[in-house]
């Protein structure tokens, strides 16, 4: 964890202190790599994936599978049809069900072990990601001129409370509350802890200085919005000019960016690619009703038992073994032809 | 590639997505700043220009709070010098064209201020 820490510091501190210096490195040709790392590095990832062949009909099934007709089948916890599972796989990537069965063990009373559903990770995993993307779409108003109307529509409504000036964004608060959270859950649950490790931690404070360094300077150490669309839409026409001027708090927040792009690829955040390519949630659970063949298997060699007569035919004769086609058969046949 | 027909379209929506900024400006014209209509007879603003241009919506945010919950209608600036605080009296004085001043930039960097439900805009702009 504090590895992490210490990392994630460290980079706050290369954007405040030596990133003003180099402007155009870290304003422009940082940032275009990293969307250039990012984007081949997750297509990358997604062949390779795509490229390892899965052997078993392995999906993870939540309930009665399909069976007779009398009983009852579990439609989208153990989905039959493509459909069926094409829905199964929405609703987790919209709203990570399998984490809402999330139970927790903990002993009660010292010795009692017993196990609750917990849902306050589905929550906060929810809130979070739903914030995020909010926040990206929101930061389009950077990157597009004019700004498309979805846009504005999206800040008013995450402004909606109309709290102070500049509009206070609900999301804004609520994101930063859901990584506190994340982030809690592994420092303060002994068994969650134990298992994690400095690739789990940096994520999450990565994030935080990102979420952090923007909301600085939306509200506190404000930047001259009009200079940073000036510059963020030379990044987005290739036409890029330098930042130099903007102040140090830009600078950490768009190195965590670039970092986050460019760590993106390598990291356990790929989950956004590889949840729509892990099998025990994309197959259907039919291997009763559709014989599912290993990919790697090599070609079949078939020899059928008449091939096999062709071969030892005349030593099956000697030994008095019933044929199929006898010896004379067989010379006629070929002497017809 | 296995199941290349499921995997290679959804590349391509990743591609397309994460790339919409590109494509969206393609082939517009090169961004310029919004070209604002400054005040022709006077020369500075409240605070220096660019201090103005960074936290102007704070130093309203201060002045509402100054007049209306301390009952200070006077505000002196950094310059030590006295502004009789009014978003419509002060502000928009000097700032007669709001189409081509406030509106512009925000217009621009999608900021939609909601004080005008209220305060009332100068006459300037008609
Ligand atoms: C140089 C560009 C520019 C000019 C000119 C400008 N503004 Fe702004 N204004 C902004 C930006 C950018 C924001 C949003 C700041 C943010 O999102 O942090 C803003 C925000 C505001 C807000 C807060 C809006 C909210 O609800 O969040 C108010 C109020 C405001 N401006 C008033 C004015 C007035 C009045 C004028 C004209 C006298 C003016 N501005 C001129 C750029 C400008
Ligand atoms: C609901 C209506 C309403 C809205 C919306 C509104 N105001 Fe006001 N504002 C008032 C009223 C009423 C006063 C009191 C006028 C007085 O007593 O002089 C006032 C006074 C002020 C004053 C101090 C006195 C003056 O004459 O200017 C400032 C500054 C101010 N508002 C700024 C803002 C800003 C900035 C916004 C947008 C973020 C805003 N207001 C939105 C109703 C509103
Ligand atoms: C005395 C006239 C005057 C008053 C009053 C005044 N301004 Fe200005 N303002 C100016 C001038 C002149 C400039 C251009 C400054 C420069 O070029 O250095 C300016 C610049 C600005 C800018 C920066 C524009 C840019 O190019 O980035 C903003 C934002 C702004 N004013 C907002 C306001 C707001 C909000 C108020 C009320 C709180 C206000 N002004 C009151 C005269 C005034």
């Amino acid at each position: 964890m504090f590895v992490s820490l210490l990392a994630v510091i460290g980079l706050g501190g290369i954007g405040w202190l030596i990133a003003p210096y180099a402007p155009y490195l870290f304003g422009v040709i940082l940032p275009l790599a990293a969307i250039l790392v990012f984007l081949s590095g997750v297509v990358w990832r997604i062949k390779n994936w795509g490229n390892s062949p899965v052997p078993f009909r392995i999906p993870t099934t939540g309930g009665q599978q399909r069976s007779l007709d009398w009983i009852k089948p579990a439609r989208l916890d153990s989905p039959f049809s493509r459909a069926a599972t094409a829905w199964r796989m929405l609703l987790e990537v919209l709203l990570f069900r399998s984490l809402f069965r999330n139970t927790k063990a903990e002993f009660k009373d010292g010795s009692r072990l017993v196990y609750w559903s917990s849902k306050w990770l589905w929550l906060f995993a929810l809130v979070f990601h739903y914030c995020f993307l909010t926040i990206a779409v929101r930061h389009l108003r950077f990157f597009t001129e004019p700004v498309p109307f979805g846009v504005g529509l999206l800040e008013t409504l995450d402004g909606l409370m109309q709290i102070g000036v500049p509009r206070f964004y609900m999301t804004d608060a609520l994101i930063v509350a859901a990584l506190l959270f994340l982030l809690c859950r592994r420092l303060f649950d002994q068994k969650i802890r134990y298992i994690s490790l400095p690739g789990d931690y940096f994520p999450l404070f990565l994030l935080l200085l990102l979420v952090g360094s923007g909301i600085c300077m939306r509200y506190l150490g404000k930047a001259d919005i009009a200079s940073v669309k000036a510059f963020t839409m030379g990044l987005a026409t290739f036409a890029p000019i330098s930042p130099a001027g903007l102040p140090s708090i830009f600078f950490i927040h768009l190195l965590s960016v670039t970092t986050l792009l460019m760590y993106f690829p390598f990291s356990k955040l790929m989950h956004m690619g590889g949840v729509f390519l892990s099998p025990t949630r994309n197959q259907p659970n039919n291997s009763r009703a559709v014989r599912h063949e290993n990919p790697w298997n090599p070609p079949k060699k078939y020899h059928t038992y008449a091939e096999y007569e062709d071969d030892f035919r005349d030593l099956m004769d000697e030994a008095g073994l019933p044929l199929e086609i006898t010896p004379e058969q067989a010379a006629a046949a070929a002497a017809k032809e | 590639m296995y199941n290349a027909k499921y995997i290679a379209p959804g590349i391509l929506i990743f591609l397309a997505l994460f790339t919409l900024p590109f494509w969206y400006n393609f082939g517009a014209p090169k961004y310029e700043r919004p070209a604002l209509a400054l005040p022709v007879t006077k020369t500075d603003c409240i605070e220096p220009r660019d201090v103005m241009a960074a936290t102007h919506m704070q130093l309203l945010d201060t002045w509402r709070d100054m007049a209306l919950r301390q009952g200070k209608r006077v505000y002196v600036s950094s310059g030590d010098k006295e502004w009789t605080i009014s978003l419509q009296n002060t502000c928009m004085t000097c700032h007669v064209n709001k189409a081509e001043f406030c509106d512009k930039c925000h217009n621009s960097n999608s900021v939609s201020p909601y004080c005008w439900d209220c305060h009332v805009e100068p006459r300037g702009n008609k």
